[in-house]
């Protein structure tokens, strides 16, 4: 039977919150945000934490895009406060992406990494964060200034505290296997792109 | 304008191509460096009303562009044509929600390539753009780029289009090894 590495380098501790609790707790007003979810379970719950907003640019593809799409877009927008929610498995697929954010430091972007340590949407197999890799070390090393990671419910404060303080911050919360909130979405990208525009347009 | 700059002989495009594009309100310039992109490259440098955005691979540019237009900017990603194939799953977001994109493409493994290793790539790079629903226009002379580019900016920012506009390997010399 193979085998995979359990990395022990990192020796994080076990995962004990749940999304559905977690995500709204440490993002307590999405709406005061543009938003670029991620592929998938962080589109859903953004989704369905705005009860479908227009300010929220969810992925149903494009894996990888929602890092990226949010400098873009802070970059375009200096005067709005940016955030990207994003899982672990969409991170790891453009980990580069950390260094050119951090290169460009765009003061008005938070990146908040739901990690579950499982690619959820295609039978939970283990992601890498599952089996040690630490993506708030990474973040660090690719230069994001102020980097955070969320273990407990205690953490939550110092995350939110985050999260309202202007400057590029990456926080990495770390939750438990298990479905996230969930709402029924549009997935056409066209009208997902054309009512966001249209909502910031004004 | 002359096509050759007069003292030191180099092509006055790519000088001509910076302009064009900030005069047609594009704001932020993503790439992978390449040799065929040094002048727009470093004009972005120096440019204080624009972003300068090097990448790690060409397909972050793609998706950086899609966030450029929700906010209401204009983008280009520049790129060698080895790195259109990193850029192919991520054109989905560009074909699935018609956001508008501009790419330039500076082409290796045609016209006189003496490295093997840039064929591949270099001959599908047409074919796997217009797989994924991007419009490619090829300039092959100096005279040609300002009109192309001029017609490309149209089809990507007034008819919300992809367009590729693939700078030849004719235009832009042969490398030798």
């Amino acid at each position: 039977m193979a085998r995979l590495n359990r990395i022990q380098m990192s020796a994080l501790p076990v995962p004990v919150l749940d999304r559905r609790q977690a995500v709204p707790a440490l993002i307590e007003r999405p709406q005061d945000y543009l938003v670029v979810a991620g592929l998938a379970g962080t589109a859903q719950e953004l989704t369905a934490m705005t009860a479908d907003a227009a300010s929220v640019f969810g992925l149903g593809g494009a894996m990888g895009a929602a890092p990226m799409m949010g400098l873009g877009l802070a970059l375009a927008r200096p005067d709005r406060r940016v955030l990207v929610v994003t899982g672990d498995g969409e991170l790891l697929m453009g980990l580069g992406a950390l260094a050119a954010i951090a290169v460009q430091n765009p003061p008005n972007l938070k990146i908040v990494c739901v990690d579950n340590g499982h690619y959820g949407e295609t039978g939970n197999q283990d992601s890498h964060t599952g089996l040690g890799v630490a993506l708030d070390m990474i973040a660090r090393g690719a230069g994001i200034p102020v980097v955070c990671r969320i273990d407990t419910a205690a953490d939550i404060p110092e995350g939110r505290r985050l999260l309202a303080e202007p400057g590029l911050a990456f926080i990495l919360l770390r939750v438990t296997e298990g479905p996230p909130a969930k709402i029924k979405r549009n997935l056409q990208p066209h009208v997902a792109r054309d009512r966001f525009r249209a909502a910031l347009a004004g | 304008m002359a096509e050759f700059d007069r003292d030191t002989g180099a092509a006055t495009w790519p000088h001509e191509l910076y302009d064009l594009l900030r005069r047609a309100g594009v704001t932020q310039f993503a790439y992978v460096p390449d040799a065929g992109h040094k002048v727009l490259i470093d004009r972005s440098l120096a440019d204080p009303d624009a972003h300068s955005i090097p990448l790690t691979t060409e397909e972050e540019g793609v998706a950086l562009l899609a966030g450029a237009d929700l906010g209401g900017a204009r983008g280009v990603l520049l790129m060698q044509s080895s790195g259109v194939g990193n850029c192919i799953n991520m054109l989905s977001l560009i074909a699935g929600a018609r956001f508008p994109f501009l790419t330039f493409v500076s082409m290796r493994g045609e016209h006189g390539e003496g490295n093997p290793w840039q064929f591949p790539m270099g001959q599908a790079v047409a074919k796997v753009l217009e797989a994924m629903g991007v419009i490619c226009l090829r300039a092959e002379r100096a005279d040609e780029v300002i009109p192309t580019a001029s017609a490309a900016l149209t089809m990507a920012f007034q008819s919300g289009q992809a367009v590729a506009v693939l700078l030849t390997q004719k235009l832009i010399g042969a490398k030798s090894f």
